[in-house]
This record gives C-alpha cells, structure tokens and sequence, in this order.
C-alpha cells in the first residue's frame, strides 16, 4: 500500500496487512431513497470501529449487509480478502448482538449459549466446558440453568455476547446492543463489552447512535449521516478535529459563531478579531464562515495582556447542572451572538460567574474550527 | 490526521478496485432459502389450486353457456330479467340488514356490561360462556329450536299472533341467535381496547356520564360496530343452515344456489347467484380489513386499561339484561337438546334415547356423526400445521419479493369467500373430467382440504400475530451461528409459539365440526357430515334424531374445549415453564 496515501494513516496495522473487513463502493438503493451511497471502508484485524450517527443514517443497513441480512444494491465486502459480498448469512463468519438480545426465551443459559456448538457437533462435554467458559467470561458463571426471563437485561445481553462468540467468529457484530438497557446497566456493560473485546482480542463493529458510548469504547469511530460516511477517525480526532460542520455539531456540544475571514487564519465576529490556528481550509478574505467552538475550549484564569482572541463577556444566565454547569455569556462586540461555556462549579465560585457580572475569557485559538457558512445562511 | 473516506480508495490499493466490486450480482441462494421457499411454494400451491381455481371456475361457469361456449352476461341477464330469482336478492339483504339491527346493538350493550360495568366477575365469565355456546352449534340447531318453539306445534305460537314463523321471521330470529356471539366478540374487543385515562380526563373536566359515552364510548366503538355489523350481515347472506330449516318458501340467495344446482342442475346460474353472494362478501370482508388496521392502530402502547367504577342503577340494569339474553340463548339450546330427549313434540313427552340410536345407529347415515369426527380431527391437526407453517415461512424469510403479498392476499382472501360458493367452485372445478385432481372429488380428504382453505384467515391472523410477537432476529441469530432455520422453527419458534398453535387447532375443530355450507356440495353417502344429516334427517321430518345430532355435536365441541384445555393446561406448564419464571 502506498504510505503517502493519507486516507488510511490512522490505522494502526502494518501496510500491506490484510484488512479483517473491506468495504469497497457498497451502495443500497431503495424505491425512494438510497440509504447507503457509495461506502469505502477498511476494519483492522483485532480494533472495535463503531458506526455512529443519528437515525436514518444508513449505520445499521451497513451492519445488516455486512452480516447478509439485507443485500446491497452494489458494491463488495471482503473478509479477510474473502469476498463474501453475495454469500447468505450462514455461510458468512460473524457472531451478531441484537439490541432485543434476541435469546431463545425456551432455553436454558446454557443452551443458549451452546445453541451454535450444538451444531457444529462438537462433543457434549466439550460443548459443556465451553459453555461454562464462556459464562465465566462474561460473569455468569452461575446462571447456566436460569431462563432468560430471569435475568436482568444487561445480563440477557451478556448472555447473547456469550452465545455470539460460542462458536469463535472472525468478526463480530453489535446492533445497538445498549440502546435497550437503562442508563446505569449501559455504563457498566460499556465497559465490560470493550474489556471482553480486546481479551479475546476479536474485530468487532458496534453500530450506536450515541456519541458516549462511541467515544468511550472505539478504537476508531465512522461518523455516518444521510447514507455516507462523514468521517473516520480515532474518538480524539472525531471530537477535536471534526472534518465537517455535522461530525462538530454531533458529537459533543458546540458553539456556532457566524463571522467573515479575514485571511491568515484570521476572522471577524461582530467587531472583535479571532485568530483560528487550527483552521486548515484556506479562506479568502470576505468570505462567510461559521467558527466552532466548544464550550470547554475558553480560558478564564491567568490571562495576559496579549493573550490571543481575549475579550469581557457578560454573563446572561448560569445553568446549573451539578460539577459541572454551562455559563451563557454575550458581548456587544459579538453583535448579540451568544456563547454557552462550561465551568465547574469550583471555578464558578472562584471566578465569581454569576448573571450580570462581567468576566474576563479568552478563546482558545488552536481550538476554533472554520467551516464555510452554508450557501442559505451568506444569503440570508 | 482526520481520514476522510467517502472519496473512493487511491488507484494502486490492492483489492479495492476491481470492476466486479460495482457489478450488481444476484446474492446465491443457500440451501435454507431454497428449502423455505419450497415449502411456502407448496402451500401456496394448495391454495392456489383449492381456493383460487374453483372461484376462476365458478367465475367461467357464470359466462359459458352448457357447452362452453362464451356468452358474455347473458346468464346475468336472465338471472336480473326473471322477478322471482331477483325476489331472492332483495330478501337476502333485507333480512340480513335485520339481523344486524337486532344481533349489533344487543351484542353491544352485552359487550358494554361485560367490559364496563362492575358486575361479579364470575358472573361476567359465566355470560360470556353462554353467550359463546352458539358458536359452537351448526347453524341449523337454532332454526330446529325456533320451530319447536313457534312451529306449527310449537310451545309458544300464540305469542306470535298468528304469523307463521316460517320465512323471515324465522330466519332472522334465528340468524340473531347464530350472530350473537361474534357480535359480541368483536365489540368486546373493541371496548377493552379504549384507553382508560380519557375517562379520567373527562372526569377531570366534569364532563356528565351522557357526554362521554356519545363523545369518548361510541367514537371508540365505532371501528368494532362497522366490523361487527359486516360480519353479521355477511354470515346472515352466506348463511344455508337456518334459512333451508326455518325459510319455508321464503327465498334467499343460499338456498338458490343449492336449489339451482342440485335440484336443477342448472350449474350457469347456480354460479351467477355465487357471484352474487360473493358480492357482500367481498364488499364487508374489505370494509372489515381496512376497519380491524384501524381499530389495532388506536391504541397506543402507553394506554391504560379502563376499570369500571360501581353505578348501583346501571350495573343492575346491564345484568338483568345480560341475564334476559342468556335465558333466551339457553332456552335454543335448552329446547333442541330437550327436543332430541322426548318421543314426539308435543304428543308424547316421555324421556327417550331412540333419537340417538336412530341418529348414530340405524338411520343410513349413521355414519355421520363419526365422519364429522374423523374430519374435524384431521382438520385440527393438518391444518393448525399448514397454517402455521405457511405464515412462519411469509413471516420470517428474508427477500420473499413478490412471494409475500400473494401469500397475503390468498390467506387473507378464503374469509371473503362463503362456503357455498367454495363448495359450488369444487363441484365445478374438481368434477370436471378434465382436471387430474378429480379422485379427490367425493373423498373425505377433500372435505379436510375444504375445511382448511374454508377457515384459512383467521387461523393465519392468529398465527401471524403470535409469530410478530416473537423476536425478529432469531433467524439471523441462528444463520450466524450456522443453525439451519428448521431446526430453530422446532426448537425455539414452534415452542414459543405452542399456545397459539393449539387454539388454531382447537378453532378449526370446532369450526369443522358444525359446518354445513361447504360439505353441502362435497359429500357422498360414505362421506357425509353430521351437519348434512341434521339437514336431511330434518328434511325427512325427522326432529327429533336432527336435535340428537345437533345436540351431540354442540357437546362434542364443549367436551373437546374441555379437555383441550385441561390438556393444553398440562402441556403448557410442561413446555413453557419459562413463560411463569419472573426476575428473581
């Protein structure tokens, strides 16, 4: 592979290995609409990549026909430089986690999780040694005998976890898998799918919708909307360097100031002056812009007189959210545009930010992105 | 550095750029899907050749002439030009839309005091069950009971001053009887479905009794009275059983088909006449279809189920009532069984049992009642498996393309089609020397095989709606773990699925038990149904074996829900003792 060819740096495997999964011009076309449009995507051997996006994205439709369950109007999936784009379900190699877990309320733990061993005629002890094994991994070692119905649903989705990874898939496949549990199961399990993940050491693709979760547990995350892939990138890259105005605005909060360039890396908002180091498109002087910024990207304590883009803002109103709370503050410079910033509650005490004060902040300039302002907006 | 991908791959990068990557190729079908669209195939077959091609055939027979030639509407001509075969029409309609006078507002005030009034609940669960025992009865029981009740020497012919109560007014009293119950349960399926907090919002805004019932009670009845007035008005036109015993000269469109092609053999406008009672039919079935989306889309998920508050007045009130209509049902059923207990009406009162010896021993068709039998069980079995097959396979395989809506639509369709007009379709179709299916004709398989096409939708629907319940992805789950869908279908679907399963068979031997309409044309000597014979054995005058019979098959069916029940109940704990474990 050609290492000056800066689509794939971000990954981590050698060049020239072969990728667990390859996506290559996959489109799915229904009567009205088209869902997935032209997708190119590799997966590396052993990393969890989530597809994230909101609903109507087209994540799931590319899950599906990774998995076979729906098939692609055109395009090729290769596994392990397999091509299995036009292979049926079964004939494919991935365990699959279904947000209903979709575990056989007949059965026993035990079997459900022994459900693809049985078939694969392995010895009945074996089978029963696996099965244990498999429980102890995902910490029910004691529930062999229970019935579904009788286990909370994170547990139910450990089960399915367990019944997916039974029968040593090469790739596995998580729908939602957390979107069905309550907050507080979803944070635990969060932490124990990635931990499962990287022991067994398995390449997986977690399709979510939330941000969090995408964060916290991806090797590399693909931000997807209206059927195309908005960005790839590792979850540092996709919240501090967004490739475009959708990724900033979904994931994570953001802040939107209207402004012109100025050139240089230079903008204007309201009558203040922004210097933006981090802005890569080239902009020439005049042209219309939205800065984003989000709201931990601002200083408030050890200003310098010449510390970049630092202005007095007041403060409209302190929401108060617990350790954490947003300050809205305005400028007459700003020309009543208003920026929503987060404090802790130490610094709102220490600070004084209270509504009606005035305080002293600067933005950080490395941080500030520039996007060109929609056609819609310049006009409006 | 950020990885933008949506531009394709740079040339150079293996295995990324072939040409066949944008080919469209058709995805290989693996084994499973061929074996699951075989089978769909096979029962799609079956309905195909037992329900589609006898209605295409009828449809030829009613514009060819005797030699099949031909002749466009003459016959429709004819039939529309000759007074008293037009008579029929209009006597049909009108009796029908009779019944639905009586047979819905009755059913609804039932259906209004079994949901929402606070009467004992065992005492709601005991109307309830009599109110369903007409089910269970052919249709003819009840017109046998209005004739010993108003007959020439009936026990109350005074009451009627002296008209006769044979004709309409015999059908119709008869048809109220026959109606009542799926009246009723539609209507009180139609008003537990009403979400219990508009009541409270009425409440909250002290809104008078009166007020909600017009504006929260009816509206959100409205759906179940279409529905309900559809049915009844439909079973009144298809209907053969009561208006053949109870009719006297009174002509309605049923007994003209029979009339026209067995004692005629005039087979051109026997089918113009099916046509016609294909009309209502259609016409209701796809009234009630688009109403039944509407009534399962009003309730939302959040709904609260309403519970009644006590009224002294009107709950007193809803009871007399309910106790006034189980009396009156009691008493059809009450006479005929008394009627197949007493030498003669009303000469000789003495208790006997040669009724049934007749009926089951010497008569020459004392082989009825075991035939009934003997299908009745083999439609249960035979066709709780199809059905459930059948919708399994459109429910759950993926890509069925065209193959679903067809599938669809003929399930759903054999309800639209009444039993006479599917046994005239058989007589034409499978009579005919040309068709190679034709040793079916006069068998007891193909009186199953009607049984089954007859009573096809609502065993599919409960079947469908079962199936929906289950999760979707056990299918994919299974592919992925390489566990052929068979194997998971008996390990997992049919298990889950088991108490539907056994209510389909328990519908279709009931149902199979007491039906008349589509035998009337099938049977042989050999092959005759119980509900044939309770015709013929009326027909001869002989009362007293046609009550023993119908009698006998009214408590076949309570004995068999009975043990069914008791069975299912056994069975149930053994297989599904996952449904009863809680969270511990």
């Amino acid at each position: 592979m050609d290492m000056t060819d800066t689509k794939f740096i971000a990954s981590p495997v050698p060049a020239g290995a072969c990728a667990a999964l390859e996506i290559a011009g996959v489109r799915k076309d229904f009567e009205s609409f088209s869902a997935l449009r032209d997708i190119h995507l590799r997966v590396n051997p052993g990393e969890m990549l989530c597809f994230l996006g909101p609903s109507g994205c087209g994540k799931t439709t590319l899950l599906r026909i990774i998995a076979g369950l729906e098939t692609q109007t055109s395009g090729q999936i290769l596994q392990n430089g397999k091509d299995v784009s036009w292979l049926p379900p079964e004939r494919r190699d991935y365990g699959i986690v279904f947000q209903s877990y979709a575990l056989f309320p007949n059965l026993t733990i035990a079997d459900n999780v022994g459900y693809g061993l049985v078939n694969s005629r392995a010895r009945r002890a074996q089978i029963k040694a696996r099965v244990s094994e498999l429980l102890t991994l995902v910490g029910l070692p004691t529930s062999a005998h229970k019935y579904p119905s009788q286990l909370s649903g994170g547990q139910q989705q450990r089960v399915a976890l367990a019944r997916a990874l039974a029968t040593r898939p090469g790739l596995l496949l998580l729908d939602e898998p957390l979107s069905a549990l309550d907050a507080l199961e979803r944070i635990r399990l969060r932490g124990e799918i990635r931990r499962l993940q990287k022991q067994v050491g398995i390449t997986t693709i977690m399709v979510t919708h939330d941000q969090e979760e995408a964060l916290s547990m991806a090797d590399r995350i693909v931000v997807m909307n209206h059927g195309v892939i908005e960005q790839v990138g590792t979850p540092m890259e996709i919240y501090e360097q967004p490739a475009t105005p959708f990724v900033a605005d979904f994931v994570g909060k953001v802040n939107v100031l209207r402004a012109v360039a100025l050139g240089q890396q230079r903008f204007k908002v309201g009558d203040l002056e922004l210097q933006c180091d981090a802005c890569d498109g080239a902009f020439a002087p005049g042209d219309a812009v939205n800065l984003y910024l989000r709201p931990e990207d601002r200083m408030a304590e050890n200003l310098r007189e010449d510390t970049a883009n630092r202005m007095s803002v007041l403060v409209s109103k302190v929401e108060f959210l617990g350790g954490l709370c947003i300050a809205e503050v305005t400028a007459q410079a700003l020309h009543g545009q208003t920026l929503g910033l987060h404090f802790s509650l130490n610094q709102l005490h220490d600070l004084d930010i209270r509504e009606g004060n005035t305080i002293e902040i600067a933005l950080r300039a490395n941080r500030i992105r520039a996007f060109a302002a929609p056609a819609a907006r310049t006009v409006a | 550095m950020n990885t933008l991908a949506h531009t394709p791959p740079a040339p150079g990068a293996p295995a990324m750029t072939p040409p066949a990557a944008y080919r469209r190729t058709g995805m290989r079908w693996s084994r499973d899907e061929i074996i699951a669209r075989g089978v769909l195939l096979a029962v799609m077959a079956m309905l195909f050749v037992f329900l589609v091609a006898p209605l295409v055939t009828i449809l030829a027979h009613a514009v060819q002439d005797k030699d099949g030639r031909f002749v466009g509407l003459a016959h429709f001509i004819t039939y529309f030009q000759t007074p008293s075969l037009l008579r029929a029409v209009w006597n049909s309609v009108w009796v029908a839309a009779a019944v639905v006078a009586i047979s819905v507002p009755a059913a609804f005030v039932f259906a209004y005091a079994l949901t929402r009034s606070c009467m004992p609940a065992g005492l709601k669960a005991v109307f309830r069950l009599i109110a369903l025992i007409p089910l269970l009865a052919p249709s003819l029981l009840s017109a046998i009971s209005f004739v010993q009740w108003f007959g020439n020497q009936g026990a109350l012919k005074f009451l009627l001053g002296g008209v006769s109560i044979y004709g309409a007014p015999g059908i119709i009293l008869s048809e109220v009887y026959n109606t009542f119950p799926h009246a009723l349960m539609i209507l009180v399926t139609a008003m537990s479905l009403t979400d219990g907090r508009l009541y409270e919002a009425a409440k909250a805004l002290r809104t008078r009794p009166m007020r909600q019932f017009m504006t929260i009670t009816l509206p959100s009845c409205k759906y179940g009275l279409i529905s309900a007035s559809t049915v009844v008005f439909t079973y009144v036109v298809s209907d053969f059983g009561a208006p053949k015993v109870i009719g006297g000269n009174f002509n309605v469109l049923s007994v003209d088909v029979f009339k026209q092609v067995v004692g005629q053999h005039n087979f051109s406008i026997g089918a113009v006449v099916g046509m016609l009672l294909l009309v209502p039919s259609i016409v209701s079935f796809v009234i009630d279809y688009v109403v039944r989306r509407k009534l399962k889309a009003q309730l939302t998920a959040r709904s609260v189920p309403y519970s009644p508050k006590p009224r002294k007045v009107a709950d007193t009130l809803l009871l007399m009532f309910c106790a006034t209509v189980c009396a009156l049902l009691l008493a059809i059923i009450g006479m005929a069984v008394y009627t197949s207990l007493i030498t003669l009406w009303p000469y000789d009162l003495s208790f006997t049992l040669k009724h049934y010896r007749f009926a089951l021993l010497e008569s020459d068709m004392a082989a009825a009642y075991t035939n009934s039998l003997a299908v009745a069980a083999v439609t249960a079995v035979a066709g709780s498996f199809i059905v459930f097959v059948g919708a399994y396979l459109i429910e759950k395989t993926r890509n069925l393309g065209m193959m679903r809506p067809t599938m669809h639509m003929m399930a759903v369709l054999s309800m639209a089609v009444p039993g006479l007009v599917l046994g005239l379709g058989y007589v034409m179709f499978f009579n005919h020397p040309a068709n190679p299916l034709g040793f079916l004709y006069q068998t007891m398989t193909i009186l199953v095989v009607s049984m089954i096409v007859h009573y096809y939708t609502s065993s599919h629907l409960t079947a469908v709606t079962a199936l929906k319940q289950i999760d979707n992805e056990f299918e994919a789950v299974s592919a992925s773990l390489k566990v052929p869908f068979i194997k998971t279908f008996f390990r997992v679907t049919v298990p889950v699925c088991l108490p539907a399963i056994l209510d389909i068979g328990r519908y279709f031997f009931v149902v199979s038990m007491a039906s008349l309409s589509c035998a009337i044309f099938l049977y042989t000597p050999d092959t005759i149904l119980a509900s044939v014979a309770i015709m013929h054995m009326d027909d001869a005058g002989d009362i007293g074996p046609a009550a023993a019979l119908a009698s006998l098959i009214v408590v076949t069916s309570v004995v068999v829900c009975i043990v069914y029940s008791l069975l299912t109940r056994v069975l149930l704990t053994r297989t599904q003792a996952w449904r009863l474990l809680g969270r511990t």
